[in-house]
């Protein structure tokens, strides 16, 4: 397991925004996480990437558990946000931004993942010049190049054209695949949990209501509220 | 309106032939407001920065007093540092009064608030998503600050040219503190009003043209850097 999660709460200025039990995240799985908004969804993506620490539960790392995670445990788990945000400076420098932080070196590494996305024409272009797609695929070169364990995606083909959303899927599927990373999709998009995930599992209220394999959420739910959600109703 | 044109005509002439008397009053300008400026730098950018970036309880009055700060008139701050310097006031044993340290001092006292506030804004200008994706890369608390503020460092360059632009012209604090010693203390405001007074048009044109270049020439870096963003 990559991911023990136990007890895990979040709670913000009194109110509950997230309460799982229990939750294991296999090695090298892709697991999508749908729900309404407000769900807590990007919540726990913060609590994986370790960006907040959580009102009350744990959080093991590959088997480490423990209060604030380690330097060496948070660079090995990265995200790719709804709305990226490129720093201004050229789309090289954005992409090898992480590396730099960890004091490696810049070498070809950045060029070929740039090759990877498409982009490696666009090297040397300032960053804030590219339209919203080239943008999300920088921030997913910049996230690709430090080579994470674990790469969370939080709604990362939102407000894309199809064929930026068919590359971005395709970019992840390469990357489980060929690097073994696990992968954590938030996605509104079900037909793309389908394309994509393992694993699938609904998030309401902060609650993990089901969490199942892909074919069986979507044909043979369990939970009422999984059927409801799964057929386009509103649930909350 | 023909004294004028004969005032500009000699103030062109003295500014060309490199007078002694002129250069000497332009380099000691340039050395007080460098000096303030620099110092005003590396004290108020970081401190800037940091409260740009943090949210404390006090984060409303330090605001508060910042700006405050950024108001203040030259001529009063000169009066205070003047008591605070004098004989008998707590800095007195310092005898700085009326020496180009005092000049500075007031000056600092200046630029301070300036650069501090200008820089505070600049770095909370930045999208506070910035921080949060690239501690997602694996920033560390240092990384991440820095990050931030060369995300800014254009508002902070600016913050910085327009202290320059601010203490280079003012005449109220250096009057008062540094007393217009002449190859001691005059500087370039002190010597317009003297040689103004005395009817000197001509160096007196000569030497605010040099200061309108040099606050025009901070003005246009200014620009410059706002254009770029």
């Amino acid at each position: 397991m990559i991911y023990e999660l136990a007890q895990l709460r979040q709670v913000y200025n009194g109110r509950t925004v997230l309460d799982i039990p229990r939750l294991d995240i296999e090695e090298g799985e892709v697991l999508a996480l749908v729900g309404p908004s407000g769900a807590g969804k990007s919540t726990l993506l913060r609590l994986l990437n370790f960006l907040e620490t959580p009102t009350a539960g744990i959080i093991c790392f590959a088997g480490q558990a423990g209060g604030a995670a380690s330097l060496a445990v948070r660079r090995q788990v990265t995200t790719v946000f709804q709305r990226p945000i490129l720093q201004r400076a050229s789309v090289q420098a954005n992409v090898g931004y992480g590396l730099r932080l960890r004091g490696l070196k810049v070498d070809g590494q950045v060029d070929d993942v740039l090759a990877e996305v498409g982009l490696q024409d666009l090297a040397r272009h300032a960053a804030q010049t590219l339209s919203g797609g080239e943008m999300q695929r920088v921030a997913l070169a910049r996230a690709l190049v430090v080579e994470p364990r674990v790469l969370l995606l939080d709604e990362p083909t939102a407000n894309l054209d199809p064929y930026n959303v068919a590359l971005i899927e395709n970019l992840i599927r390469e990357q489980n695949r060929k690097k073994g990373t696990t992968v954590v999709l938030v996605t509104h998009n079900v037909f793309q949990a389908k394309r994509l995930a393992r694993r699938t599992g609904l998030l309401l209220g902060g609650a993990l209501v089901e969490l199942a394999d892909t074919a069986h959420f979507f044909n043979a739910p369990c939970d009422a509220r999984t059927s409801a959600f799964v057929r386009g109703e509103m649930v909350y | 309106m023909d004294e004028l044109l004969r005032g500009i005509e000699q103030a062109m002439r003295l500014i060309a032939s490199g007078d002694g008397a002129l250069a000497e009053i332009v380099l000691l300008s340039l050395r007080v407001s460098g000096l303030a400026l620099l110092i005003s730098t590396l004290c108020g950018v970081p401190v800037g920065a940091a409260l740009g970036l943090s949210r404390s309880r006090a984060h409303g009055l330090i605001t508060a007093l910042l700006y405050t700060g950024m108001g203040l008139p030259p001529v009063v701050v000169g009066l205070f540092v003047y008591l605070f310097l004098s004989r008998s006031g707590p800095l007195g044993v310092l005898g700085w009064l009326f020496t180009p340290r005092a000049m500075v001092s007031a000056q600092v006292v200046i630029a301070l608030p300036l650069v501090t506030g200008l820089t505070m804004t600049a770095v909370r200008s930045v999208d506070p998503g910035l921080r949060v994706q690239v501690r997602s890369l694996g920033a560390t608390r240092l990384q991440e600050a820095w990050a931030v503020l060369l995300e800014a460092r254009i508002g902070v360059v600016a913050a910085i040219v327009a202290a320059f632009g601010g203490i280079i012209s003012e005449v109220g604090a250096v009057m008062l503190v540094g007393g217009d010693i002449e190859g001691k203390t005059r500087v370039l405001t002190t010597a317009i009003v003297l040689n103004t007074r005395q009817g000197e048009f001509s160096l007196a044109i000569a030497l605010g043209l040099i200061l309108l270049a040099l606050t025009f020439a901070a003005n246009v870096a200014l620009l410059r850097l706002q254009g770029r963003t």
